[in-house]
C-alpha cells in the first residue's frame, strides 16, 4: 500500500483554465461563481481507491494537516467490512462466513457502527480544521448538523431527505451512514453512501446491539435504500461539490503514492483485522 | 438567592446535584463545575492531591459530547504530556481525543470505565475519573483554569456558537 508522506505526495494537477499564483506556487481553483473570503479546502477525488488507503489518507491528514480537506471515493475496489474503533466482530459480524469466503474486516479509527462497502459505495469526507467553519462548536452533534444541511443541498428536492439519528435517510431508509472523529484541533466527518449494494454482503453483517430507534429491528434490507433510486453517480458527486463550494474555495489536488517514505513519523492505527483475530473473537464471543 | 433557589430546582430537574454540595459551583449553562479543580481549555479537569493528580473530563464535555459507548485509555507505567491525547472517548459515532493538562506518570487508569463507560456521562468527577499521574512539573497547574474562570471560559464558549 505505501506510507504516504504528507508533505512529498501532493502534486498540483494540469488541467482547465483558472489558475491562482500562490508564494507556494500555481494551485487549480474549482470554478465557482462566488469564493470570496471562504476559507480553502483541497479537493482530492478518486475512482476505485481501496478503503484501506483511503481511510489512511484519511487519519494522517486528520493528524498532521493544517489545512481542510475534501476526499471522495467514487466506489471502492473489493467488497471489505469495516468496523468503528469499538467494534465487536462477534457482536457484529457473521464470522463464519467472513472467514470463509475470506471478506476483509478493516478497523477504522472514527467512531460509529459497521458497513460492507463496495465498489456501489460512494464515499464522502470532510477534515476540517476547528475555525473552518463559523459558530461550529467541534462536538459531534453540532458537526452532524452541519454536515446534514449541506447534503440537504444535495438533496434539495430529491426524496424525503433529513439526517435522522445519525444517518441520513430518505424517509425512513437509510443510503448513508456517518463517522467522526474530532481532535484537539481539527475534526473528521466522513459517510458511506449506498449508491447501490449486493444484498448478498449484507449475510456477513449482524443486526447491531446498538441500533437506532428508527431502525424499529429491521433486518438490514427492510432499513437500508439505494441512492441510485434517487440520483446518478455523476449527479450525486457533481452537486456535492457544488455544495460544499458554498462553503469553501475549493482547489484540487491529486495524490501521488510514495513508496517507504522513511521520513514519516505518523502510523496510522486503521488496519485490517487478521484471521487469527476474528476466529479468536468469535471464541472469545467479542 | 432567588437565582439559587431557581437554579437549584432546575438543577433538580435536570438531576445535577447541587445545593447538598457547598463546594459546587453552578454555571448558567448548567454544567457543574467543582471548586478546587483546576480545568483546561480542552475541557478536562485535574484534582491534585499530595504527589498524585486525578484527570478526567468536565461536565460540560460529556454533556456535550452525548452517551459515551467507549473509553480507549492508556496502560500504567506510561507517560502523558501537557496538551497531547493519552486517550479518547466515542459517543454519536464519534471518537474524541482526550488532552492532559498536565505531564506526568500515569500511576493509575479507571479500569471500570471499560465495562462502564457511561459512568463519565453520569459522574465526570467522580466514578468517571479516568487517569492518576504522578505530576514531572508541577507548576504546570498554575497556567490551567479555576473554577470561576473555566466557568467563565464555558459560558463564552457556548455564546460565541
Amino acid at each position: 500500500m505505501g506510507i504516504l508522506c504528507c508533505v512529498c505526495f501532493l502534486q498540483e494537477e494540469e488541467k482547465e483554465t483558472r489558475t491562482w499564483n500562490s508564494s507556494s506556487g500555481s494551485k487549480m481553483l474549482i470554478p465557482q461563481t462566488r469564493n470570496i473570503g471562504l476559507p480553502i479546502m483541497n479537493l482530492m477525488r478518486f475512482k476505485g481507491l481501496p478503503i484501506l488507503q483511503q481511510l489512511h489518507i484519511e487519519e494522517q491528514l486528520l493528524r498532521t494537516s493544517s489545512e481542510n480537506w475534501c476526499i471522495i471515493n467514487d466506489g471502492t475496489n473489493d467488497p471489505t467490512i469495516v468496523m468503528g474503533v469499538s467494534g465487536k466482530p462477534a457482536e457484529l459480524l457473521e464470522i463464519e462466513s467472513v472467514l470463509r469466503d475470506q471478506v476483509p474486516v478493516i478497523r477504522r479509527f472514527t467512531g460509529g457502527g459497521t458497513v460492507i462497502v463496495d465498489p456501489g459505495t460512494i464515499f464522502v469526507t470532510y477534515i476540517c480544521n476547528k475555525e473552518a467553519i463559523p459558530d461550529l462548536q467541534p462536538y459531534p452533534r453540532p458537526i452532524m448538523s452541519w454536515s446534514s444541511s449541506l447534503y440537504s443541498k444535495v438533496f434539495q428536492g430529491i426524496g424525503d431527505f433529513h439526517l435522522r439519528e445519525n444517518d441520513y435517510v430518505f424517509g425512513n431508509h437509510k443510503f448513508g451512514g456517518n463517522a467522526q472523529s474530532i481532535t484537539k484541533t481539527k475534526w473528521i466527518h466522513h459517510t458511506s453512501f449506498l449508491w447501490d449494494f449486493d444484498v448478498r454482503n449484507m449475510a456477513y453483517l449482524k443486526l447491531p446491539k446498538r441500533a437506532p430507534a428508527y431502525r424499529s429491528a429491521r433486518g438490514h434490507l427492510d432499513f437500508i435504500c439505494r441512492l441510485k433510486d434517487y440520483m446518478s453517480r455523476s449527479t450525486f458527486i457533481d452537486k456535492t461539490v457544488e455544495a460544499a463550494g458554498t462553503q469553501f474555495l475549493l482547489r484540487s489536488f491529486e495524490l501521488e503514492t510514495i513508496e517507504n517514505c522513511s521520513e514519516t513519523e505518523f502510523r496510522p492505527s486503521t488496519r485490517f483485522l487478521t484471521n487469527e483475530e476474528l476466529e479468536a473473537a468469535a471464541v472469545a464471543g467479542q | 438567592m432567588a437565582l439559587r433557589m431557581w437554579a437549584s430546582s432546575t438543577a433538580n430537574a435536570l438531576k445535577i446535584s447541587c445545593a447538598s454540595k457547598p463546594y459546587l459551583s453552578l454555571s448558567r449553562c448548567f454544567s457543574t463545575v467543582l471548586d478546587g479543580l483546576k480545568y483546561a481549555e480542552s475541557h478536562e479537569w485535574v484534582k491534585h492531591e499530595g504527589s498524585v493528580a486525578t484527570i478526567g473530563i468536565t461536565d460540560h464535555a460529556q454533556d456535550h459530547l452525548g452517551e459515551v459507548v467507549f473509553v480507549e485509555l492508556p496502560e500504567p507505567g506510561g507517560s502523558v504530556s501537557k496538551g497531547k491525547g493519552f486517550g479518547a472517548v466515542e459517543s454519536v459515532k464519534a471518537t474524541s481525543d482526550i488532552n492532559s493538562p498536565i505531564s506526568g506518570e500515569i500511576v493509575e487508569v479507571n479500569s471500570k470505565l471499560s465495562e462502564a463507560p457511561g459512568m463519565i456521562n453520569s459522574s465526570p468527577y467522580e466514578e468517571g475519573w479516568m487517569i492518576k499521574v504522578k505530576p514531572s512539573s508541577p507548576s504546570e497547574l498554575e497556567s490551567l483554569m479555576g473554577s470561576k474562570e473555566y466557568t467563565k471560559f464555558c459560558e463564552e464558549e457556548d455564546a460565541s456558537h
